[in-house]
């Protein structure tokens, strides 16, 4: 463990943490923008910056050892002109005019540049800024990239490659400018995406965004935490609900998935629960006209274990197989197998669940 | 204006691995335009239009047409521009654009610089075998020496070796430059063998046996390199070497001044303890023995050195006194020193193998000792330090002087080398060529030629069995597969040609990955060694700490080690240097490094 101050305050906190770790445990905010909890820091953007007693330059807190003994101070004039010149020179590269300022960003209310510039009282660029000029990479079903928005950050490349181990989005150069190459252009198929989203979540701006991010605004939302409904992994989500409709799922940091989705909890665990192709009552073929009815729960239980019962006699119990789909919970396909076992009396017994 | 321009040198200089060429070229046109005196048309008005165009080239926006309008306008400037400071401009901006051409293509034509354009760890990068430079630094300046020397050898089972003869590529663009001179990064790794001998510090863990059988021939810093990993890997490696004793040109080409045989032996023990390996010296490998190898190994790594001394076609070459230095050298690596008591010896060659025979030679007791070369002194490739070091041990440089025959006295002793003084001419393939000077012959006494003009693979037995060589060298792909064979892997000297010991290993390493994949696995090796967190750079700029030697006088009477080593604090001052740009910088970024799993 070591001992340190933070502005004046002292705390102790385990080796290997760094600055902002100890800032975090002493109560006391550093704003950050590049920055993402659990990840690997790049240490990119100087919002996070610090002094360090005997140091004759400014630290980035976000990638800087704590070390024992250290007296840093997070708040002073000169720590504010840095943050906010940094910060001037992020959004004179953000591409202000191709989104009003803002106004039509999808991610507006929810974009963490907006909120660190608002904290410190950025609000015009201070520099001449970008016009915005290239095209948005969107040909992928789930996401879009718009690069005039994008601030280099890397959160998403640390996202799809540290976090996620995907490898399909990296960083690119276009002489001397960093780019993103984000793997959503007219060959999406043919790249190695899962399209699962972990960098549109990382992302803190309006640049690489889940399509449907377009059909809410984040203040109209509540969120409700939840559990994935597909495989057994059991990965938290919390579903964004807007007028009692899902209209979204963001990853939550539970212990199976810490804060990360596949392409189906995040794109495939709602659509269907406001569907109009939903079974709301079980459905019996009539045998002559060969449609299917409407039955009751009894009257369908009643057919299948009847029907179940009788070959079993005649053809014995490995004639038949039971299959769980995926998205049943685990302990729904625990009993499932039981049940196969033991009374249906076949060890034929397969589930989908293989994502 | 001096400071400017020395601090503007050691910018470029430092000039990191893995930038976009156009921007590069773009610095430099720009420096071309704030150097024009403003008088004509050409370099005052065409340098600053062309700059303007490679900016827009550069940063994606030009099309075709206009690269060939840039192309138009440089070739009117380089033809009409008054002086050197327009027409170089614009000719260094074409040669750029061809030699370049496919980054200029990718520019216009995708909107982006080609795949691997990314800014990498300068020293990492340039290490052929991608050694974790600053992780060794900051175990050594934390006290860590067995784990410094274990970082090392994760990538390179030669830590001793590479602390006393590395050439140091790491060093050439240390971003330290920037600040002062870039860190003494081979004498930092001799301190940490001095101090945690290589067979006394446990080698990394290995896998599990694989009971895959692989045969390496050829006992060499090559042959070794891979046999090591693939080892470690948990395959079983059987090493054929054709001499007594393993090591190659590190034992019988290096000497021991430079290398002491029994620092060698701790990096043979050291790498020999990762796994299941098998030595089997004294058994040269012929055709036949050859295709019983293939037969019986589930593959093969040949890796055997250029061994053969170059000889010089001129009257007399056969003369007894006469030989070569391969010839020398080989037999000391075996404990036969010669005795030149009383002798003048001639060195004919300007490379490190010429100094290394020249300062042997005045061990040996020679009355004089001249090293004959046909460039300037400038142009040896022999590392400046050994040039430096040779001449300090009273070994005498004669330049611009060209072999052409050898005196014999009528008992067929050679008695003199005949040589023709040259003169240092147009330059051809990067390097100032000599040509014959009008001047008479020269005489220089020799009672001993040693001819250091470069090595030949001793190829046939292997062509005899199937492989196939250009220029003397083995044919290969780049993942060291020998041309049409199965299962045959060749690399290091015998398929580059004479190289430094650091590109041997590294080709070790790159066959020994590609065994295993060929062997159908994808071995990760682990090495679990945490690197200690940076401090902040420390700015201020630092002489750099140099290794100590013997003083000349007193090392030249014997063949013990001229290097001694740093102080601990002289250690703790250059690792200090170190600016950790593994951890600022490029080095925190996924694409910033170049390491293997």
């Amino acid at each position: 463990m070591f001992n340190l101050t933070i502005d004046g305050r002292a705390v102790e906190v385990p080796e290997g943490s760094t600055i902002l770790d100890a800032a975090r445990a002493a109560g006391v905010h550093v704003p950050t923008l590049c920055h993402l909890q659990g990840q690997r820091a790049v240490a990119s953007c100087r919002v996070c910056v610090v002094e360090v007693e005997g140091e004759p330059y400014p630290v980035p807190s976000c990638s800087t050892p704590a070390r024992e003994g250290m007296a840093v101070t997070t708040d002073s004039e000169q720590l504010l002109a840095w943050r906010r010149t940094a910060l001037d020179l992020v959004i004179a590269d953000h591409g202000l005019n191709s989104t009003n300022y803002c106004f039509s960003c999808e991610k507006n209310g929810a974009c963490e540049l907006q909120a660190v510039c608002r904290e410190l009282g950025v609000e015009e660029p201070g520099f001449p800024a970008r016009e915005a000029s290239e095209p948005v990479v969107d040909a992928n079903p789930f996401l879009s990239y718009d690069p005039n928005l994008c601030i280099r950050c890397q959160r998403c490349v640390g996202a799809c490659n540290e976090a996620a181990r995907n490898h399909t989005l990296r960083a690119g150069k276009r002489g001397l400018r960093t780019t993103i190459e984000a793997p959503f252009g007219p060959a999406w198929r043919a790249t190695d995406c899962e399209s699962c989203g972990n960098c549109a979540q990382a992302c803190p701006t309006g640049a690489l965004v889940e399509k449907r991010r377009a059909g809410y605004r984040s203040w109209e939302t509540k969120r409700v935490r939840t559990t994935c409904p597909h495989c057994g992994v059991g990965c938290q989500l919390d579903l964004v609900v807007r007028d009692g409709k899902v209209v979204d799922a963001e990853a939550a940091d539970g212990p199976s998935n810490r804060g990360m989705l596949c392409v189906k909890g995040r794109s495939g665990s709602f659509d269907f629960v406001a569907s109009e192709d939903r079974l709301t009552t079980p459905l019996v073929r009539n045998a002559a006209t060969g449609e299917l009815e409407p039955a009751t729960w009894d009257e369908a239980l009643d057919l299948v274990a009847r029907r179940f019962s009788e070959l079993k006699e005649r053809h014995g119990g490995e004639s038949l197989a039971a299959f769980a789909c995926s998205r049943s919970t685990n302990e729904d396909v625990y009993l499932f197998q039981k049940m196969a076992r033991t009374v249906l009396e076949t060890n034929n017994i397969d589930s989908c669940a293989r994502v | 204006m001096g400071a400017v321009v020395e601090r503007f040198m050691r910018r470029v200089e430092a000039t990191p691995p893995g930038d976009c060429p156009v921007a590069t070229q773009l610095s430099l046109l720009q420096a071309g335009i704030a150097q024009t005196c403003g008088k004509c048309v050409p370099c005052r008005d065409g340098l600053p239009q062309l700059a303007r165009m490679l900016k827009r080239v550069l940063a994606c926006e030009a099309g075709e047409d206009e690269l060939s309008r840039m192309r138009a306008l440089a070739e009117m400037v380089r033809a009409t521009s008054d002086c050197a400071i327009g027409y170089e401009a614009a000719n260094a901006l074409l040669e750029g654009m061809d030699s370049f051409a496919a980054e200029y293509e990718s520019h216009v034509l995708e909107g982006r610089c080609q795949a691997g354009v990314s800014q990498t760890l300068p020293c990492e990068t340039l290490c052929p075998a991608h050694v974790n430079v600053p992780g060794y630094i900051a175990l050594v300046a934390a006290g860590r020496n067995a784990d410094a020397v274990n970082m090392v050898r994760k990538d390179n089972p030669f830590p001793t070796a590479c602390a006393f003869v590395c050439e140091h590529p790491c060093e050439e663009r240390c971003r330290r430059i920037l600040l002062d001179a870039p860190v003494n990064i081979r004498g930092i790794k001799k301190y940490a063998v001095d101090h945690a001998p290589a067979d006394r510090v446990p080698n990394l863990s290995r896998s599990v046996d694989t009971a895959r059988t692989v045969a390496v021939v050829g006992g060499g810093p090559s042959g070794l390199t891979c046999a090591h990993f693939l080892a470690r890997m948990g395959h079983r490696v059987t090493v054929f070497e054709a001499r007594e004793q393993l090591g190659g040109m590190m034992r019988y080409g290096i000497p021991a001044y430079r290398f002491p045989r029994e620092r060698l032996d701790q990096d043979i023990r050291g790498l020999l303890q990762a796994g299941t390996i098998t030595v089997r010296c004294g058994e040269e490998i012929n055709a036949e023995r050859m295709r019983d190898i293939a037969g019986f190994f589930h593959a093969v790594y040949v890796a055997i050195g250029a061994q053969g001394g170059k000889t010089l076609r001129m009257d007399g070459a056969d003369a007894e006194g006469v030989m070569s230095a391969v010839e020398m050298l080989g037999r000391i690596g075996d404990g036969d020193y010669p005795d030149f008591t009383g002798k003048d010896v001639v060195v004919v060659g300007g490379g490190n193998v010429a100094m290394d025979c020249a300062r042997t030679s005045v061990r040996a007791g020679a009355a004089s000792v001249t090293v004959v070369y046909r460039r300037r002194k400038e142009d040896m490739t022999a590392l400046p330090t050994e040039v430096e070091a040779a001449v300090a041990e009273g070994v005498e440089m004669t330049v611009l002087m060209a072999p052409d025959s050898i005196e014999v006295d009528e008992a067929g002793h050679c008695t003199a080398l005949i040589a023709q003084p040259q003169m240092i001419g147009p330059v051809k393939r990067g390097r100032p060529a000599p040509v014959a000077a009008k001047k008479p012959k020269e005489r220089i006494k020799a009672d001993v030629v040693l001819i250091a003009v470069g090595q030949d693979v001793v190829a046939a037995p292997f062509e005899e069995f199937g492989m196939q060589t250009t220029w003397g060298c083995f044919d290969a792909d780049d993942k060291l597969r020998a041309a049409g064979m199965e299962g045959i892997f060749v690399g290091g000297d015998c398929q580059t040609g004479p190289s430094t010991v650091i590109n041997a290993i590294a080709a070790g390493k790159v066959a020994a990955r590609n065994i295993d994949e060929y062997l159908g696995y994808h071995h990760t090796l682990r090495c679990d060694i945490d690197v200690p967190a940076p401090v902040a750079n420390d700015r201020t700029p630092t002489g750099r700490v140099e290794v100590e030697e013997r003083p000349a006088r007193e090392r030249k009477l014997d063949y013990k080690s001229v290097e001694g080593g740093m102080s601990e604090e002289e250690m703790l001052q250059e690792c200090g240097r170190c600016l950790r740009c593994d951890q600022f910088g490029c080095g925190l970024l996924d694409e910033g490094r170049v390491q293997y799993v």
